[in-house]
């Protein structure tokens, strides 16, 4: 069979606790975004627009609607006879099994599946961020610069940088230096948790770090700062575009709004560079008679009749006459009834809210935004504050 | 009950020619994100039904780019699915002229087939109608053929050819007439039946014995006292796209949410269609839209109001657009008018027209124009 040039490794079995309701039964990579979408679905999509084909999925947490989710991996073009999309849990063997203790060990206790695949590289994705990329263009550089690892580098905000892991590199992009979230960061150059890496030397790192007894078996902790002492070709590659960690309620938020207005921060409508989904066999989006629609993003199956404002609005979602609904995500199938408040509201999967129901206040900002999980049944009435969390 | 589809794409083609210049008549856009055969296919495969021919004849490319595998009706299998059945290119025959001919076309695929009955279906039909019950009680009749009707004012109606059809208390038709000038209230057949593949054989084998050349006349008007011909009556959502007018009276109705729900959600079913994969819409600037279907890609910052949009519309600031179904990818410019108009695909209307058709006569704007 002939080999893959590349093959990538998608880390899905993170909780995403910053993200407290909205991942309590479902991972990060899973939860909702931009009315149609769910985070994975960004490197998935760049996986295909960049002629990646082979996709092993590392899930951990809560996988189920994950699995569900991804199935075949028909949307994305990844149910391919050689190759394709592979969901890879942690299982028992022989000797035992065990959880995955790190992102590192995840790829590790997966070696049979880049040894069956036995590509050249291999690239290693995170499933919590959302971004826009081709990954082709990256991996050229990898091969042109004969790195053993490459790493996709953005500049952040100097405020920011100490959430990141911080690197330096010198006019040939190699780099010199790296930390994983420095308290006093030397630069700006945030790595963006994407890596390429030549599969044979990312195999024996792999089972050196395991063989560690100190290590934490993460890649930034561990693996990436070990090949960089053992005088490894490790080279930075710039990115330049939109890309947006969305570990935490607010940020989640922030780049649902990145959606709106006349030209959009993060635009979707490249005809070259779709964003796949899964798409649900629902009629398009009925706006009613009575319904405002202000600087809106909904998709289908919608049907409203109340006033939006500001807001990212979910597949199937019901928004009733004379409710009002500013600066909000509603997450695909929930149902807002009549004469309900929402403010700075980020509403998920499958929630009911009822008539009359007020959610946010006065108090309300990006900062304190009313968050209800997944399946919650709100009365009529309802009053929840600003920055509450009904999980 | 093993059952096979058949659905004929181009039986209707000269009834809306506005919109089937370059396309079937299965592949006419309806209802914001959908093509015609959508609405057969979904309520095939909603009824349990795993293997469909369908029968082409001429200008088949679009529609075949929409159907592709048929993996979006799930019906990309290995032991039936989807099957196109285009004319069979011999040099002693030429192209099928009637139903009759296009069944007898496809006499080595029936042959083939190892299932008991056969649904067949026109596209002109837009409804969502589960063929279970039909089904189930043409095998208790041990009928040849039941015919699916609906009861319809029939001085309402555009003066067209039309079935309509007879029958007793127990639902055995007794009378099959043919006519375009039907009055009061009848029982039109929808182009929906039921048939029993070895009948239908038989009727293949033997149609130059018993002189029959045509479904109607031959089959249905002939053929009822001789042959076990059933009707079954279905009083749901039913929208016959017979005519440009009628196309756009039947997309607009669509605006009204029980009829919606009658065809989009009935029971669970949904109404399956390729995926394009567009962005969301998105409603910008001084954007404006009531009482309006909106599908996904579209980008609006004028105003919309009692009208559908397709998937992938722009429609600029200042414009507004009323009573108007537009298609696919159309652009309407700035300030421009669109009132009662029926954009077809690709259409770019640029700034500051005004274009107004009436309410029984839409104004058509064909494939790809520029205004």
């Amino acid at each position: 069979m002939k080999k893959k040039k590349c093959v990538a490794m998608l880390l899905a079995g993170g909780q995403g606790t910053r993200l407290y309701a909205l991942t309590s039964g479902t991972p990060k990579p899973a939860v909702s975004f931009g009315a149609k979408y769910r985070i994975i679905d960004f490197p998935l999509a760049n996986c295909t627009n960049s002629g990646i084909d082979t996709v092993g999925i590392l899930t951990q947490y809560q996988p189920l609607i994950l699995n569900e989710y991804i199935g075949t991996g028909e949307p994305w073009d990844l149910d391919r006879t050689y190759g394709g999309v592979h969901m890879l849990p942690p299982y028992q063997a022989k000797k035992g099994g065990e959880w995955y203790k790190g992102t590192a060990n995840a790829i590790y206790q997966n070696l049979h599946f880049l040894n069956e695949f036995d590509s050249e590289h291999v690239l290693v994705l995170s499933g919590d961020h959302i971004y826009k990329m081709d990954y082709s263009a990256m991996l050229a550089e990898h091969i042109e610069h004969n790195a053993d690892c490459t790493i996709s580098v953005i500049d952040v905000d100097e405020k920011e940088a100490s959430r990141f892991g911080i690197m330096d590199f010198d006019a040939g992009k190699r780099i010199t230096s790296f930390e994983e979230k420095p308290k006093n960061p030397k630069s700006n150059h945030a790595s963006m948790g994407i890596y390429i890496f030549k599969k044979d030397v990312l195999v024996s790192e792999l089972i050196a770090d395991e063989n560690n007894p100190a290590s934490s078996k993460d890649f930034g902790k561990n693996v990436i700062p070990t090949m960089l002492k053992e005088g490894k070709r490790m080279f930075a590659y710039s990115f330049k575009g939109y890309w947006k960690d969305v570990g935490t309620v607010a940020s989640l938020w922030e780049a649902n709004m990145d959606l709106l207005g006349e030209t959009p921060v993060l635009g979707l409508s490249d005809s070259n560079h779709k964003i796949y989904s899964r798409n649900a066999p629902l009629p398009p989006t009925f706006i009613g008679e009575s319904a405002e629609v202000d600087n809106c993003v909904m998709t289908t199956g919608c049907e409203i009749y109340g006033k939006v404002k500001n807001s990212v609005i979910g597949e199937g979602v019901v928004i009733g006459e004379g409710s009002v609904v500013e600066d909000s995500v509603i997450m695909t199938n929930s149902v807002i009834g009549k004469n309900v408040t929402i403010r700075y509201g980020m509403v998920d999967e499958n929630v009911t809210v009822g008539d009359g129901a007020v959610l946010g206040d006065d108090k309300s900002s990006r900062e304190r935004i009313t968050l209800v999980g997944r399946g919650n049944n709100l009365a009529a009435g309802t009053i929840v504050a600003s920055g509450e969390i009904i999980d | 009950m093993k059952t096979l589809g058949v659905i004929f794409s181009n039986i209707h083609d000269k009834e809306i020619n506005e919109l089937t210049g370059k396309r079937t008549l299965a592949s006419i856009p309806f209802g914001g994100r959908y093509r015609l055969i959508d609405f057969a296919l979904s309520n095939m495969v909603n009824s349990g039904i795993t293997k469909v021919g369908v029968i082409t004849k001429m200008n088949y490319q679009s529609l075949m780019d929409h159907l592709g595998s048929g993996k979006h009706w799930d019906l990309s299998r290995k032991n039936g699915g989807l099957m196109m059945l285009p004319p069979y290119g011999a040099s002693d025959r030429s192209l099928y002229k009637s139903r009759f001919d296009a069944i007898c076309g496809i006499e080595t695929f029936l042959k083939r087939s190892d299932e008991d009955y056969v649904v067949m279906s026109d596209c002109d039909a837009v409804c969502n109608f589960n063929f279970g019950d039909v089904l189930q009680k043409h095998i208790e009749n041990h009928a040849d053929i039941t015919v699916i009707v609906r009861k319809v004012k029939a001085d309402s109606l555009e003066k067209r050819m039309r079935t309509s059809v007879r029958y007793d208390a127990d639902m055995r038709v007794n009378k099959v007439v043919n006519s375009d000038k039907l009055t009061g209230e009848k029982k039109l057949f929808t182009n929906m039946l039921v048939v029993t593949r070895s009948f239908l054989l038989r009727l293949i084998e033997n149609a130059q014995d018993w002189g029959y050349s045509s479904f109607s006349r031959d089959v249905l008007v002939r053929g009822c006292g001789e042959h076990r011909i059933f009707a079954y009556e279905y009083d749901g959502y039913f929208a016959s796209v017979d005519s440009l007018a009628n196309y756009y009276a039947c997309s607009l109705e669509l605006l009204d949410k029980k009829k919606r729900d009658e065809l989009f959600y009935k029971d669970g079913a949904n109404i399956y269609t390729k995926v394009r994969d567009s962005a969301p819409c998105r409603m910008i600037g001084n954007a404006k839209v009531s009482n309006s279907l909106i599908a996904d890609g579209c980008v609006i910052e004028g105003t919309v109001s009692n009208s559908i949009l397709f998937r992938g519309v722009k429609v600029a600031k200042g414009a507004v657009i009323s009573d108007s179904i537009v298609f696919q990818d159309t652009e309407v410019g700035e300030d421009t008018n669109l009132h009662c108009v029926i954009a077809d695909k690709a259409v770019r209307v640029l700034g500051g027209r005004t274009l107004s058709g009436y309410q029984t006569h839409p104004y058509f704007i064909a494939k790809g124009t520029v205004i």
